[in-house]
């Protein structure tokens, strides 16, 4: 089963003849990955290593049952994509861009929503689930095919963390990268969700950092209505006040937003944070029994 | 993007909101003849992209061109939690029969834009959120369906405001607050106080603004305003070469790629018993023009005494950061001890490389934890 991506994904990517875009679209085929499309307006009839270039998602929908888009187009017109590939049917958009305008994905969330529409991301390095299929940026070879869900903030500090569980002999059964924006489509409670409903996930770890209140609010939803257990790490303990560290939303303005704010509530509601990256890791083999080497 | 209160005030001239009038000024003649144009009474306001200018003596009354010098004399230097004085707002003196409190803010959890309304208006919004709920009216937005003139009557009747002509004159404040948010892709939008005067009449005598810093490109004008001058001068460098960087107070040099991996590199840090000196993300490059760049940002920091190197290759490779250090490391004087960790794509080549180099003062380390622990000891004995 997997959450988001899997072998049933069919995916079309949208500003497939940019150079970012071509080169991941095609890594994320030399995968596995059923890349079925490309759009790139006006560019309708040609191909990128193969994969054929549409001008409209809903041709690429009508002419290869695409049923999940990949968003590389540049920040100003990648609402507009988002937009376009939700009206042409898209049940699954993973927007890579960054740097969109906050009031875009503000109207862009709250068009979605109500469609029933996934949409991970902006500003993220999408979704893997090892062994089935890749969107988006993340190094696959870091990460090897098990029964641990991870949903992250952040992009390296997952891939850092992947590679803490992959040596300790940990495999993973999806690993989202929701973003470090000020709106994203999916929230952590969104995909806990998803992984407690998975039957190949028995584990989840949560990656956070300083900013919003999206972990106390996960730490609630943990306590009341998840029975897998949960191992978290949260970023930013030394970050100082009203300074963005990096992420658009990654800032602790007041006393909210605090790392110690967040690993408090999540404690409260036991759950167990790791206070480096491979202490996580040492937690969920804890959790799941398993052994190093 | 924070803007100073005269900037805030002229967008929010542009889209209707009744403000003071007044002039900038940047020396004390300036602040006099700012004074004498205005005429009567006026206050003399320090510019600042903090709170607390108030308490600090950063605003005061002055009767009279002379006075009014003397002021700007007084607070122009002015040290307000850690920033500089450089610029007064000098303004016509304003009466105060009532001060209320009005916001939009982005509601990151909701995904609405979210108005708070009060009469208990001059004061901390948070504790009047913390002591006295009830007084602090509330409304989200459907950014979709957009503002509704029933939305600025649901917050004038929950904040209790009865009196006609301040309910005409506040829900045009409350709708032209919107608008303003919107076209300027506002983040936060407050007024605090929002005054009425003797005579009834309604005005905005503060303003707080903060601007998308990625929607910049949709506001040139609003882009131009940003004051280079406050940031420190690391950070400015840093945003010229493009480099994310935030100066601290600590002791160890911070290089890394992503912000969340970089700030994990800060805790561990601290849990090795160090103090960080940054956060710099070198971001998906980390090529090596980036890393040159990186080190160029972060040495003439004279606090810093080691820089730890902590690099996860995903697009990145380890190799081309490699070869960015070893490149930088003959082109920059470097003083400072740096630890390297690589991991992740390519990371073997890279240690190779490092290895092969050997350069001295070069120290490179297998994991991220005993990375730290070894930047912080140099660190230590380096001082």
């Amino acid at each position: 089963m997997a959450i988001v991506v899997d072998t049933g994904t069919r995916l079309v990517v949208q500003g497939i003849t940019g150079r970012e875009g071509s080169f991941h679209a095609t890594r994320n085929k030399e995968y596995g990955t059923a890349v079925v499309a490309g759009v790139t307006p006006g560019k309708g009839g040609a191909d990128v290593e193969g994969i054929p270039v549409f001008d409209m998602v809903a041709d690429a929908v009508a002419e290869t049952d695409a049923n999940a888009a990949m968003v590389f187009v540049p920040a100003r017109f990648a609402a507009d994509a988002i937009y376009e590939a939700v009206d042409a049917g898209i049940e699954t958009v993973i927007a890579i861009t960054e740097g969109i305008p906050a009031h875009d994905m503000l109207r862009v969330y709250n068009y979605v929503r109500p469609r029933g529409v996934t949409l991970i991301g902006p500003n993220c390095p999408g979704v893997l689930s090892p062994g089935k299929a890749n969107v988006g940026i993340i190094p696959a070879e870091i990460f090897s095919e098990g029964r641990v869900g991870l949903v992250s903030r952040s992009g390296t500090l997952t891939y850092q963390i992947g590679h803490e569980l992959t040596q300790l002999g940990i495999g993973q059964s999806t690993i989202v990268g929701i973003g470090g924006d000020p709106v994203v489509g999916s929230s952590f409670i969104d995909i806990l969700e998803k992984f407690e409903a998975d039957e190949e996930t028995e584990l989840v770890v949560m990656v956070g950092e300083i900013g919003g209140d999206e972990e106390e609010k996960a730490a609630a939803f943990i306590g009341e209505r998840m029975s897998k257990p949960v191992v978290a790490y949260i970023a930013g303990f030394t970050a100082p006040p009203g300074k963005t560290m990096g992420h658009a939303g990654a800032i602790i303005s007041g006393s909210a937003g605090t790392a110690q704010a967040k690993k408090e509530a999540l404690e409260a509601r036991g759950v167990r944070v790791g206070t480096n990256p491979t202490e996580v890791a040492e937690l969920v083999a804890d959790a799941v029994g398993a052994r190093a080497g | 993007m924070d803007l100073y209160e005269y900037q805030g005030k002229e967008l929010f001239k542009r889209h209707g909101i009744p403000v003071s009038a007044g002039r900038l000024a940047t020396t004390p003649g300036q602040a006099r003849s700012a004074a004498d144009s205005l005429g009567s009474e006026v206050v003399v306001k320090a510019q600042v992209l903090t709170g607390g200018r108030g308490k600090a003596g950063g605003i005061k009354l002055a009767d009279s061109p002379e006075e009014a010098e003397d002021h700007a004399r007084a607070i122009l230097g002015m040290d307000i939690r850690g920033h500089v004085v450089k610029k007064v707002w000098i303004e016509e003196a304003s009466e105060i029969a009532k001060e209320y409190y009005l916001s939009l803010t982005f509601d990151r959890g909701e995904k609405k834009p979210l108005f708070m309304f009060t009469t208990q208006g001059g004061v901390d919004i948070e504790e009047v959120a913390e002591k006295t709920p009830e007084a602090l009216a509330t409304l989200h937005i459907d950014p979709l369906a957009g503002f509704q003139p029933y939305h600025a009557r649901r917050l004038l009747f929950a904040a209790g405001i009865d009196e006609p002509g301040e309910q005409k004159q506040i829900a045009a404040i409350i709708e032209r607050l919107y608008a303003a948010f919107v076209a300027e892709d506002a983040m936060l939008c407050e007024i605090n106080p929002l005054i009425v005067q003797p005579q009834g009449r309604v005005k905005a005598l503060d303003s707080k603004f903060t601007v998308d810093d990625n929607a910049l490109y949709r506001h040139p004008d609003v882009a131009e305003m940003r004051d280079l001058d406050a940031y420190p001068a690391e950070e400015r460098a840093a945003r010229e070469k493009g480099v994310t960087y935030v100066k601290l107070d600590g002791e160890v040099g911070i290089l890394g790629n992503g912000a969340g991996l970089v700030m994990s590199t800060l805790d561990v840090i601290a849990q090795a018993g160090g103090r960080p000196a940054n956060f710099c993300d070198l971001g998906g490059g980390g090529d090596a023009e980036g890393v040159v760049d990186a080190l160029e940002v972060i040495t003439p920091d004279p606090q810093v005494r080691s820089i730890l190197f902590n690099i996860f290759g995903g697009i990145t490779r380890c190799d081309e950061v490699a070869r960015g250090i070893l490149e930088a490391l003959g082109r920059l004087e470097i003083a400072q001890p740096i630890v390297v960790r690589l991991d992740g794509t390519n990371a073997e080549e890279g240690r190779r490389l490092l290895a092969e180099a050997a350069p001295a003062n070069l120290h490179v380390e297998e994991t991220m934890l005993s990375a730290a622990r070894r930047a912080v000891e140099l660190a230590g004995s380096a001082a």
